[in-house]
């Protein structure tokens, strides 16, 4: 009720005709009014109650498997669904992670750079369809951006790993791998998923930068701000929740990415043990899981798939909630 | 401190459309003039030419000259940063950096000069609201947004923040107008005081206010909508509500049109 704003006085009919304050009888309104509260509160529910079931089926078709895990299931890099189950997703989450993590590094930076460049540098003639580019980047499907890494680009790349594990290969992240080429490593997969992510960062970024409302920007203009410095002063602070969440929306799509990433991606050396260097193959949680898709028969061993399943679902979940939190705390200085 | 402004022949443009025609006038140091005019003459356009503002709309461009203290602000050496660095700006609408603190908003034009050093900042945070009239209320939250104070106190927080980088010349465009009757009673106040030091032009749409405020004022008018609007006259506010030369002006100010 009073998530209407009805209040009991409403329900009240008076005695001897129309009350004066009773308005025009606008019933249509008022009915318009709790259909809509009422389809919303229902929207919202559904959407909890599904997630929730969801989280739930996943969970129970995961645990009779855990229960005969062999391994750690949180720190093992071992994957085996054989005769016996030994799995943990250490390997996993770290491919994930690490290239996920390298695709933000990369693209978010060229995408604030180009949302920057169309909304406040670039001549009208040129950010328009500039900007409708971009949107129509951000729709091309992921397999797209798969074939162009992995078969036009890879090879190129090759020998600029090559020279980066020359010189920084002492670092434990750049090591090289015996059996693993350039093209097919953890950082370029990353490096595909940065140009993947990219376009959506750039639209959602210069969509809120062209919202920096010109009295924000004129007040730094009058106080002798040069062009980068009303840009530091006014639109960065003023943009800088959508950036975070155009981010987090881009990360989203790197940890989930299959079709790119099984296409590229090679994995660990027969035999050799797990690494902690970019330069090294491996599978994330959705390529492993679509690349053994075809073997799964239903019994404990797809329990191990769904485990892991339920591993990246709740990374997005955290992801999404830091995501709000960062977002939401700015707000408080926004309002 | 303060400086005078001569402007000549101006004319005012944005795009194709000429805006404003013909103004000539000279504002004292150390007074306050005011602009009056009904709406759409051009009253803001002048006034954001005096700091090169009106520039930062596209297409806008002027023809003629502004000097200040003899140096001519559009002359081609002229860099458009520094003369807004040195004639500073109050908007209509309140516009504090909404991410900012308080302290950090009267700090902002410092800090993009280069100031770094916390005592200093302090300092000038510390005299440029209490010159605006702002410190006791402000002083116990000097880390809260700025967003979260009246509008009244939000303008006069614009007001520190444009003081706070001791400009020559401080320009307010119609300051009071999102405000109410006690905020903008202590706007004209602070107004006053600001001509100690500063040299103030204050665009308004109230008349009484220019009476209050103002010891010269300059009455500007449209031919007809469409043409170019240009300076009526100009002269001691006295004089210009009490006897003015043109009847144009005496029509506005008795209120017979605009
Ligand atoms: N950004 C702009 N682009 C184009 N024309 C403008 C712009 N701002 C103002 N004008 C025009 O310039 C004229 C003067 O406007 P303005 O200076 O705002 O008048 P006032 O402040 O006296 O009400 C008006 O005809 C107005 O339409
Ligand atoms: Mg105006």
């Amino acid at each position: 009720m009073s998530s209407t704003g009805a209040s009991v006085a409403d329900e009240t009919p008076s005695p001897g005709g129309r009350d004066p304050l009773s308005g025009d009888g606008a019933a249509t309104g008022r009915l318009g009014d709790r259909i809509f509260a009422g389809a919303t509160v229902g929207a919202g529910l559904l959407v909890v109650v599904v997630v929730v079931l969801v989280g739930i089926f996943l969970l129970a078709q995961a645990l009779p498997a855990l229960r005969v895990d062999q391994a750690s299931f949180f720190t093992s890099t071992q994957w085996h669904t054989g005769s016996t189950l030994a799995f943990g997703i250490a390997g996993l989450l770290w491919a994930t992670v690490a290239t996920s993590i390298v695709a933000l590094l990369v693209a978010v930076p060229f995408s604030v750079a180009i949302a920057l460049f169309l909304t406040q540098y670039a001549p009208r003639w040129l950010s328009r369809p500039a900007a409708g580019l971009i949107d129509l980047l951000a729709a091309v499907p992921s397999i797209v951006y798969g074939l162009w890494g992995g078969y036009i680009v890879a090879g190129k790349w090759a020998p600029i790993q090559d020279g980066v594990s020359t010189v920084l290969g002492w670092i434990p992240l750049f090591a090289k791998v015996d059996g693993i080429t350039g093209g097919s490593t953890l950082f370029f997969v990353g490096l595909v998923l940065a140009v993947m992510i990219l376009p959506i960062i750039t639209a959602l970024s210069r969509e809120i930068f062209d919202q920096t409302p010109t009295t924000h920007k004129e007040g730094a203009y009058a106080l002798g701000a040069t062009k980068w410095e009303m840009i530091r002063t006014a639109v960065l602070p003023f943009g800088k929740a959508g950036v975070i969440s155009a981010s987090m929306l881009g990360l989203g799509r790197a940890l989930g990415e299959t079709i790119a990433v099984m296409m590229i991606l090679s994995g660990l050396p027969q035999g050799a043990p797990w690494t902690w260097s970019l330069f090294n193959g491996g599978a994330t949680f959705a390529s492993k899981i679509a690349s053994d898709a075809s073997e799964f028969s239903g019994g404990l061993s797809t329990g191990a798939y769904i485990a892991a399943g339920l591993v990246l679902f709740v990374l997005t979940f955290v992801v999404n909630a830091i995501a709000r939190v960062i977002i939401d705390r700015r707000k408080a200085f926004t309002e | 401190m303060a400086k005078r402004i001569d402007v000549k022949d101006l004319d005012i443009f944005y795009g194709d459309f000429k805006a404003v025609e013909g103004v000539t006038m000279s504002v004292e140091p150390r007074s306050v003039t005011a602009f009056i005019g009904p709406s759409g003459c051009g009253k803001s356009t002048v006034l954001r030419t005096l700091n090169r503002m009106h520039e930062v709309i596209p297409g806008g461009r002027v023809e003629g000259k502004v000097l200040l203290d003899d140096q001519d602000l559009y002359a081609p050496t002229v860099d458009p940063v520094a003369v807004r660095r040195t004639v500073g700006m109050v908007f209509q609408r309140p516009n504090p950096f909404p991410t900012m603190s308080i302290k950090d908003n009267v700090a902002a034009g410092l800090k993009l000069n280069g100031v770094r050093n916390a005592k200093i900042l302090d300092e000038v945070v510390e005299r440029s609201l209490r010159g605006a009239n702002l410190w006791n209320e402000v002083k116990d939250r000097l880390n809260k947004p700025g967003a979260g104070l009246s509008g009244g106190q939000q303008q006069r927080l614009c007001i520190a923040r444009a003081i706070a980088v001791e400009p020559q010349v401080l320009l307010m465009d119609e300051p009071c107008s999102a405000l109410d009757p006690i905020s903008t009673l202590a706007i004209e106040e602070l107004v006053h005081a600001l001509k100690d030091r500063f040299t103030v032009v204050i665009v308004t749409h109230n008349m009484q206010q220019a009476a209050r405020v103002s010891d010269r004022t300059a009455f500007f008018n449209l031919k007809a909508t469409g043409q170019p609007g240009h300076l009526v006259e100009i002269d001691d506010t006295q004089t210009i509500f009490s006897n003015p030369t043109v009847s144009a002006t005496e029509d506005y100010i008795s209120g017979r049109f605009g």
